[in-house]
C-alpha cells in the first residue's frame, strides 16, 4: 500500500465514494424488490387463511380461490361494527396491532395472553361456501408463548363455536417441543372441538394426559409453557374483551357487509 | 493471472485441505443455527458463498486505494451492503425460506469467514483469484453445513428437503425421530465427528502434542 493512500483527503474521499456506491446499491435493491416482497407476504397470509379454513391444498391457485371463498372485513373491536370506510386490501393487521394509537391498553387481570394492548380494529375473514353463503369465519389470534409471541389464525364453523381449523404461522417456540404447535397431526385434533360451554363462557382447554370431551385437546408434551400460552390466548381472544361479542353478532347474522 | 494449478488449489483447497469450519473453526455459529433442514441449509450456503465471493472480488478491485487506517470499516461496509442485497433478494424470491432463516442471513455480516478471507486474501490478491478464493471458502463452508443438515434432517425429522424418507411413528411409521438433533447444540457433535473423520484421513491437520 502506497503512502499517498494514507493522506486525510484520500481517506475521506475513498470512504465517501464507497458509502455513496453502497447506499445506491442497497436502496436500489430494497426499492426494486419491494413490490415482489409485498406480494409474497400477502400471498403467504392468504395461504395461511385458506389453510386455517381447511380449503388450502398444495399447488392450488391461492389468489383465485381466496377471492372466491374469503370475504375480508375490517371490524372494530370496540363496538363490533364493520368499518365501511376502510378497504381491507389496504389494512395491515400486524401494523394495527403494533400501533399504540389504535390499540387499547389491557390491565393485568384482563390480559391472560400477555399482549399488553389489544388493537381497536382487526381484519375478520368470512368463509364463503360453494353457494356463496357465509359458513364460518377466520380470526387472528396471538399471544405469548415461551420465547415470544405466537401468531395464528383460527377458523370457526357457522355456529361460531365449533373449531374448523387452526394454524400458527409465526412463532419462536423450541423446535420439537413447543414448535409442535405447527404439527399438522396436533392441529387436526382441534377440529370439531367447541369453544364455548352451555353457559356461554369459554370452556376450551388444553389438558395433560388424555383429552376427552368436546372442549379439550391434548397439551403438547414437554411444552407446558407453550401450551399454557395457547390456552391463555384462546381464553382472551374468544372472551368478552375481544371476539366474544363479535361472534354473538355473527351467530345472529347481524354482522353484514351493509 | 495465476496458472491453472494455483487456481485449482485456491478454489478446491478450502473444501477438505483447509476447510474454514473444520480446520479454522470459523463460522460455526450459523452452522449450528440453520442446519435443522436441508432446504434452509442449502439456501444459507448459497447466500454465504455469494457474499464471500463478491466481497472478495470488490475488496480486491479497490484494494490499492483502501487506506489501511480504515480498511476494516471499508471491508465491513462492502460486506454489509452485499448481505442486505442478498437478504432482499431472498425475501423476494424465496420468501418461505428467508422467513425461516430470519436473522441468520443478516448475521452473515459477522460471519468470521467473510471478514477473514477479505483481510487475509482479498487485500493482497488479484480480483479473479480473490473471487475464486471466496467461492472455494464458500464451498468449504457448504460441504460441512450440508453434511450437518443431512444428518440432522434425516435423523431428526426423518425427511430430506421436506420429503419424508423414514416414516415417523407419530404418523403410523416405524421411525422414532431423535429430538436432540433438532436442537442447535446437536450440530456441535456432528461437526466434531466431521473433524474427527477428516483428520483421520488427513493426518497433517492434527496439531502436534504440546
Amino acid at each position: 500500500m502506497s503512502k499517498k493512500n494514507e493522506s486525510l483527503g484520500k481517506t475521506v474521499g475513498v470512504v465517501l465514494a464507497l458509502c455513496l456506491v453502497c447506499s445506491i446499491v442497497v436502496s436500489g435493491a430494497a426499492i426494486g424488490l419491494k413490490p415482489m416482497q409485498e406480494r409474497n407476504a400477502a400471498l403467504a397470509m392468504q395461504e395461511n387463511i385458506l389453510d386455517a379454513a381447511g380449503i388450502y391444498e398444495k399447488g392450488m391457485d391461492v389468489p383465485a380461490i381466496y377471492k372466491e371463498r374469503i370475504q375480508p372485513l375490517v371490524v372494530s373491536l370496540e363496538d363490533y361494527q364493520v368499518m365501511q370506510d376502510i378497504n381491507p386490501a389496504d389494512f395491515d393487521n400486524r401494523k394495527a396491532a403494533g400501533d399504540p394509537e389504535r390499540s387499547t391498553k389491557l390491565a393485568k387481570s384482563e390480559d391472560p395472553a400477555g399482549l399488553g394492548s389489544r388493537e381497536d380494529m382487526t381484519e375478520v375473514y368470512l368463509i364463503k361456501g360453494e353457494d356463496g353463503a357465509t359458513n364460518g369465519a377466520v380470526l387472528h389470534i396471538r399471544g405469548q408463548g415461551l420465547w415470544g409471541t405466537m401468531y395464528g389464525l383460527i377458523a370457526l364453523e357457522d355456529d361460531f363455536n365449533t373449531v374448523k381449523g387452526v394454524t400458527f404461522y409465526e412463532h419462536s417456540e423450541t423446535p420439537g417441543l413447543g414448535g409442535e404447535i405447527t404439527n399438522p397431526a396436533w392441529v387436526k385434533t382441534w377440529q370439531g372441538k367447541e369453544l364455548y360451554g352451555d353457559d356461554g363462557k369459554v370452556q376450551f382447554d388444553l389438558v395433560k394426559g388424555g383429552a376427552s370431551g368436546e372442549h379439550e385437546v391434548d397439551a403438547l408434551s414437554g411444552a407446558t409453557l407453550t401450551s399454557n400460552g395457547v390456552d391463555a390466548l384462546i381464553q382472551f381472544w374468544m372472551g368478552n374483551d375481544a371476539y366474544g361479542p363479535l361472534l354473538d353478532k355473527l351467530r345472529k347474522g347481524e354482522l353484514t357487509n351493509g | 493471472m495465476a496458472n491453472a494449478k494455483e487456481m485449482k488449489s485456491v478454489l478446491f483447497g478450502p473444501i477438505f485441505a483447509n476447510n474454514p469450519i473444520a480446520l479454522q473453526i470459523l463460522g460455526v455459529c450459523s452452522a449450528l443455527a440453520v442446519t435443522s433442514k436441508m432446504s434452509n441449509t442449502l439456501v444459507m450456503c448459497i447466500a454465504l458463498t455469494a457474499v464471500v465471493a463478491f466481497s472478495n472480488l470488490f475488496i480486491s478491485i479497490i484494494r490499492n486505494h483502501i487506506p489501511s487506517s480504515v480498511r476494516i470499516i471499508v471491508q465491513m461496509t462492502i460486506i454489509a451492503s452485499l448481505v442486505i442485497v442478498v437478504d432482499q433478494v431472498l425475501r423476494a424470491y424465496a420468501y418461505e425460506i428467508s422467513r425461516e432463516l430470519s436473522v441468520f442471513v443478516g448475521l452473515i455480516i459477522t460471519n468470521c469467514i467473510v471478514m477473514g478471507r477479505a483481510e487475509a486474501y482479498a487485500m493482497k490478491s488479484s480480483p479473479g483469484m480473490s473471487f475464486l478464493d471466496g467461492l472455494g471458502n464458500g464451498l468449504g463452508y457448504s460441504v460441512v453445513l450440508l453434511v450437518v443438515g443431512f444428518v440432522r434432517e434425516l435423523f431428526g425429522s426423518g425427511s430430506l428437503f421436506d420429503v419424508q424418507i423414514l416414516p415417523l411413528v407419530s404418523e403410523g411409521g416405524w421411525y422414532e425421530p431423535v429430538g436432540l438433533l433438532l436442537m442447535p447444540p446437536s450440530a456441535f457433535f456432528i461437526i466434531g465427528g466431521f473433524i474427527w473423520v477428516l483428520r483421520t484421513f488427513r493426518t497433517e491437520q492434527v496439531e502436534p502434542k504440546e
